[in-house]
């Protein structure tokens, strides 16, 4: 697989099937890791930075990893141009900071994209696991295994109080980040998300939106993640994460059903004006664009319209963005021109699939 | 209110967090909070100027220990002072832990709450760790069994630490 497959084909987590698939798109958890005796990323140059990725490459490459998880290939994020390092940011495979320029940045990644580990972010590795719908302890499963497998020949930077040492302070101790991502249309159309998110930073966890231009969480997409790292056990973190999006999942399905309830007439209304708009239009900023699918993805979990899978509708968050837009093109674009892009390309989608 | 970020526009995205009781609220305008978003939108991830947000929470750690002097606390393996790590909000190597280790604790607790690993030990190399881990375990579960009363239990567990402490010494 060469790094051009990665950047245009599609990803495991875009299935949109799994354990509360109509409210979570996605289930990740993310490890920080670093080799002893070397200074971190923020301190290596990049003949330092070449070292790490060697060892790390060929831990990844030694019998265990490849033997329990399949081959991994190495991607030198780098070196590639400045707006496939932005499809792979968009496509979720890394971190913003991951795409900044900079030498000595890599990636190793199984073929859906569900297996990743960057190489020289802010530690010398982050291995992540990318899940569709609901599977947090599926995801910590497969992210801990990569990480015993390339433990068996790297030696991580470690101590028995601190636990694995990072180089932020707000992730030293398990290295855990798990993250699960939520669409609350449900909560949002009843005015009760500020409550809910309000709650959640008292229980220590973090809310973000997800497509954040301007400060509302655009799509009703919401990102929830653990803060704490250090004292409580990787079990610990994940089990409070689960009970809490799972008290979540149950609040955003009454509020639905109490849309129905009340609304229905009003609310078929509204989906079935998004997805006209989304079927017709020829012009779509991506705020708007986001608002009218997420409006549509409502509509489908509640059968108000029928004709769209889910995947679909997971592969267009991916494909009306910038720099995907601009890659699937082949060229630049201006915003005025993306945006008549971006209508062609939904039209395109959902026209195709219509029944 | 100003922006924290710009310190120019005003502030209109208040962020609050609350852990363990301690409250940390940020304010941006809505320039600063596009940009953070954007920043970390797409990574799910708060990453957002944790760096600078560190540095303002150094600023007002009481320092504890003895205070270092300019030259003084330098971390042997890479270099970095801790007036650095202030400004950086990030430290240089896994030694930086041990050589800062008294004045990381306050920041530690305030971030986490906590301060003591309580997760997963590598496998291969943690051999002692992971056994005083399990020994730790133990003993909180011996005392707990010995408080109910359940003293068949209870010597099962004793006789496990027996075998660990051992091994230990060993
Ligand atoms: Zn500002
Ligand atoms: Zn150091």
């Amino acid at each position: 697989m060469a790094a051009h497959d990665l950047i245009t084909g599609q990803c495991r987590w875009m299935e949109g099937s799994g354990p509360h698939a109509e409210i979570v798109i996605t289930s990740r958890v993310r490890l920080a890791r670093n080799l002893a005796g070397r200074p971190f990323p923020h301190l290596l140059d990049d003949k330092g930075k070449q070292g790490v990725l060697a060892a790390v490459a060929s831990a990844a490459g030694a019998g265990a990893v490849a033997q329990r998880y399949g081959k991994l290939t190495a991607i030198q994020v780098s070196e590639l141009p400045a707006l496939d390092r932005q499809i792979l940011v968009e496509k979720h495979l890394i971190s913003p900071q991951h795409a900044q320029p900079g030498g000595g940045k890599a990636l190793l990644v199984n073929g859906d994209g569900s297996i990743g580990i960057m190489v020289n972010e802010e530690d010398h590795l982050r291995i992540q696991c990318l899940l569709p719908a609901l599977q947090l302890h599926e995801a910590w499963r497969t992210a801990t295994g990569v990480d015993d497998a390339l433990e068996e020949t790297l030696d991580y930077a470690f101590d028995e109080k601190h636990g694995f040492l990072t180089a932020c302070p707000t992730n030293v101790g398990t290295g855990l980040r798990a993250s699960v991502m939520v669409h609350l249309p449900g909560l949002v159309m009843t005015k009760q998300i500020g409550r809910v998110l309000s709650a959640l930073s008292q229980v220590g966890l973090a809310v973000r939106g997800f497509y954040g231009e301007g400060t509302e969480a655009v799509g009703n997409l919401f990102q929830v993640s653990n803060q704490i790292t250090l004292g409580q056990g990787e079990e610990e973190i994940l089990g409070n994460l689960s009970a809490v999006v799972k008290q979540i999942i149950d609040q955003e399905r009454s509020a639905r059903e109490a849309l129905v309830r009340e609304a229905r007439v009003q609310l078929a209304d509204r989906v079935g004006r998004a997805y006209g708009t989304l079927q017709n239009a020829h012009i779509l900023n991506s705020q708007e664009a986001l608002a009218l699918m997420s409006e549509l993805r409502l509509g489908l979990d509640l059968k108000l319209v029928k004709g769209v899978d889910t995947r679909v509708l997971n592969e267009l968050l991916v494909a009306i963005q910038p720099a995907s837009l601009q890659g699937a093109a082949g060229r630049e674009m201006q915003p005025f021109e993306r945006d008549v892009h971006r209508a062609q390309v939904v039209r395109n989608r959902l026209v195709t699939i219509q029944s | 209110m100003v922006c924290q970020e710009c310190k120019q526009k005003p502030a209109s995205v208040h962020i609050t967090q609350i852990i363990n009781n301690d409250k940390t609220k940020i304010s941006l305008c809505e320039d600063c909070a596009r940009a953070y978003q954007h920043q970390l939108g797409f990574n799910f991830e708060p990453n957002f100027s944790i760096h600078k947000f560190l540095a303002n929470l150094l600023d007002h750690e009481p320092v504890v220990g003895k205070p270092a002097r300019a030259s003084g606390e330098q971390c042997p393996q890479c270099g970095l002072t801790y007036s650095q790590f202030g400004q950086l909000g990030r430290l240089g190597c896994d030694r930086c832990y041990q050589v800062f280790a008294g004045r990381l604790e306050p920041l530690l607790r305030r971030i986490h709450g906590g301060f003591a690993h309580g997760g997963k030990v590598p496998r291969r190399t943690g051999g002692a760790i992971r056994v005083k881990q399990e020994l730790r375990r133990l003993k909180a579960e011996l005392q707990q069994l010995v408080a109910q009363e359940e003293f068949e239990r209870a010597a099962k567990v004793r006789d496990t630490i027996r075998q660990l402490e051992q091994q230990l010494q060993a």
